[in-house]
């Protein structure tokens, strides 16, 4: 076997690819072979590290040096001065860790890193996701083995009753029950299936579980399915996800091979199989009927619950549905114990939570944090603030079945129970942070257009319901907002609430009733006033010229697209509000910042 | 797969693949591999430590490179640090110098004193 005296990572996720990762790993080769030393240097494409905002990340072994934001011609000097000379680059080290010397260039001294603890992650960015001896070489299947020789189905089931798992895709019901409950339905035939459509505006972990560690999800659907009785299982992904579907079919085919899925798995006399459906992109296959019914072939659309899909899933089987980021706990919790598992978090929430992190901070990326970190810990401390050093105003989490949690309540502990308490969810994760120029009654309205856009159509409160308050948050934050609006809004709401279909539907109101408990304020601003206080609302807002500032310059004038501003070198400028589209091209040109936002 | 043990074969086998990606807290030998350094034969000498080093199966030891550390005449300087913080620097070495090393220093823990900076500082100057 060669040898190689270093590696180097370059991560290979959809963030990095899209920012040049794949050419980034040619010109490595080329370059190698240019100092000849391409047979003791050696070149991987891994999965995602989660710092994406400062991709593409390349990282260096055995110094474990991370290079972020580097480009085609950056890779020349890191071959000629890392890799042949053995001097790190240090101008493409992560922002934070600029000025520390070599020995300190390790991607665990990097802030980002410090506070985190990767179970579900824990191979992202370390192996290389379409080899499955490396994910071996990382105790992988490992766990499968112990499970398919040394436990039976009901010690399985204990195991991840104990270690207090609990599903990461939104509700955060007990994995451990779920599968206790598809355990006792009897039939002969059984499925297990993974929802990897991941649709939640801003989330991507499952995207990045699946590019980075497909093998994880593979094994523990194979756990999944001795511990139920399961033979058959599917994992449905959505079409947009190109690199999670080809490196999970090159993942299972490897399986395969190895005797990992198939007949007789470790000579335990159990057999699984495993197959990708993809769905079309529709936001509600995400909600587990309408999946099922998706697979089926027919138009993804849910139905009622009961029958739970435990005893009537799919094709009228019980079926065992989990979610990505589930699955990738499962095998950690039999090679470390439920015990260990179990030590983590909060006394309800156990284990640790991806967050996606986007929106206004510096840092957007992918965090795994224990359960009942704070959201202080996360904004802060791992993603590095807000930029521009503005002032955080409120998180979303949950997407659009979610809430906001305002700045008052940044130092409670996430987990479960604690956002459910502030009106808010866990949802898969997705964590959009907001500063003070956001505007809720916005922020609301843009989850609304996305639930509207989204909504199946099966039933009414979801397909009109919705809509109805869409057009109500539009009237207002066109400045056309009657009295009695919020009070309409409330009462939708509310009967959206208790009577949508699914669990979309159900949640749907949420942003909006979250936005109203922590900022009504903005809301009655809107409706009574007129006015709104963070100036995102163009209706409600005029730029201004303050007379005494303005120099009489006339590059304002010269500059706006609609030639709404007049004035000459005897008297100061002035904008024709009637005929402004509040583009903001004059605020943003005058040299003397004489122009205001008036809100 | 019939058993665990036909997994830990293969999982011992691509160890080798990966372990310069694990965390390593056992001994870093570390290479001066400036300017200096590579002219004055660094690479063979660090191509040499790593050989060995896969060939007695230790995997707990970290091979890296630095940069110059200023007694350029003396290149190939390797280092060998201990995780208690003592640190040996050996200098004018060899691909054999670094075989013995390995063997020696590495594997029974005697530290080859004849090539340490001391010595052949010493020996320099007794010369003169």
């Amino acid at each position: 076997m060669q040898i190689y005296r270093s590696h180097v990572l370059v991560c290979g996720g959809t963030g990095c690819t899209s920012s040049n990762s794949e050419k980034i790993i040619k010109e490595f080769e080329v370059q190698l072979s240019k100092e000849k030393i391409d047979n003791e240097v050696k070149v991987v494409k891994t999965g995602c590290f989660g710092l994406c905002a400062q991709g593409p990340v390349v990282v260096v072994y055995p110094e474990g040096a991370m290079y972020t934001m580097v480009k085609v011609e950056d890779v020349k000097d890191i071959v000629s001065e890392h890799l042949v000379k053995g001097r790190i680059v240090k101008r493409l080290l992560p922002k934070d860790n600029m000025d520390i010397d070599k020995d300190d260039a390790s991607l665990e001294k990097v802030e980002f890193f410090k506070k985190q603890v990767r179970i579900a992650l824990r191979n992202c960015g370390v192996i290389n996701p379409e080899d499955i001896d490396e994910y071996i070489a990382f105790d992988g299947y490992k766990a499968l083995g112990k499970v398919l020789t040394e436990m039976t189905p009901d010690q399985v089931i204990d195991s991840v009753k104990k270690s207090g798992l609990r599903g990461r895709g939104g509700g955060g019901f007990p994995t451990g029950l779920k599968w206790e409950f598809t355990a006792k339905s009897q039939n002969q035939q059984k499925y297990v299936l993974c929802n990897a459509d991941e649709g939640d505006p801003g989330a991507f972990m499952d995207r990045s579980v699946l590019e980075g560690d497909p093998h994880s999800v593979i094994e523990a659907m194979t756990i999944a399915g001795y511990a139920v009785g399961a033979s058959q299982g599917y994992i449905y992904v959505r079409a947009e996800y190109p690199i999670a579907v080809k490196r999970l079919q090159i993942a299972i085919k490897q399986a395969k091979e190895y005797g990992l899925l198939g007949n007789n798995i470790f000579d335990s006399g159990f057999s699984f199989d495993l197959e990708i459906r993809l769905g079309a992109g529709a936001f509600v296959c995400g909600e587990e009927t309408a999946l099922m019914t998706s697979i089926e072939g027919k138009r993804g659309e849910p139905r009622p619950r009961p029958p739970f899909p435990a005893v009537k899933g799919l094709w009228q089987k019980p079926t065992l549905l989990n979610n990505v980021e589930t699955y990738a706990n499962i095998p950690v919790i039999f090679l470390k114990g439920a015990e260990w598992f179990a030590s983590i978090g909060t006394a309800k929430s156990k284990g640790t939570k991806v967050f996606a992190l986007g929106g206004k901070i510096n840092n957007t990326g992918l965090v795994e944090v224990p359960m009942g970190t704070t959201m202080r810990e996360v904004i802060y401390e791992i993603g590095g603030g807000i930029p521009n050093g503005k002032k955080f105003k409120a998180a979303q989490t949950g997407g659009p079945s979610g809430g906001c949690i305002p700045a008052s309540h940044i130092d409670v502990p996430i987990d479960y129970d604690s956002l459910i308490e502030l009106g808010s969810m866990m949802g898969s994760g997705g964590l959009i942070v907001m500063d003070e120029d956001n505007c809720m009654v916005d922020i609301a309205k843009f989850f609304l257009e996305f639930t509207v856009d989204e909504s199946c159509g099966k039933c009414p409160p979801c397909r009109i319901g919705t809509k109805r308050m869409l057009e109500i948050l539009e009237r207002i934050t066109d400045g056309k907002g009657e009295e009695g609006d919020i009070e309409k809004l409330e009462i939708l709401a509310k009967n959206i609430k208790a009577s949508a279909l699914c669990g979309l539907g159900q949640t749907a109101p949420n942003p909006v009733l979250s936005t109203l408990r922590y900022f009504r304020n903005e809301y009655e601003a809107h409706v009574k006033d007129k006015k709104c206080l963070a100036g995102v609302c163009k209706s409600l807002m005029r730029y201004v010229i303050q007379p005494d500032a303005c120099k009489k310059c006339g590059i304002c004038a010269r500059n706006c697209p609609v030639n709404c501003i007049e004035g000459d070198k005897t008297k100061a400028y002035v904008i024709d509000q009637e005929k402004c589209i509040k583009c903001g091209t004059c605020m943003e040109k005058c040299p003397f910042k004489a122009i205001f936002k008036n809100a | 797969m019939k058993s665990l043990a036909e997994l830990e074969e293969i999982r011992k086998k691509a160890l080798d693949k990966i372990n310069i990606r694990k965390e390593n807290n056992g001994v870093r030998i570390v290479v001066g591999m400036a300017t200096c350094g590579i002219a004055a034969g660094a690479r063979p000498v660090m191509n040499t430590i790593v050989e060995e080093l896969k060939k007695r199966n230790i995997n707990d030891v970290t091979v890296t490179m630095t940069g110059c550390i200023g007694v350029c005449r003396l290149e190939p300087i390797v280092e060998v640090l201990d995780p208690d913080g003592s640190r040996v620097t050996y200098v004018n070495m060899t691909p054999e110098k670094a075989q013995h090393i390995v063997s020696e220093h590495i594997v029974n823990g005697r530290i080859c004193l004849d090539y340490t900076i001391g010595e052949v500082e010493k020996k320099e100057k007794s010369k003169a």
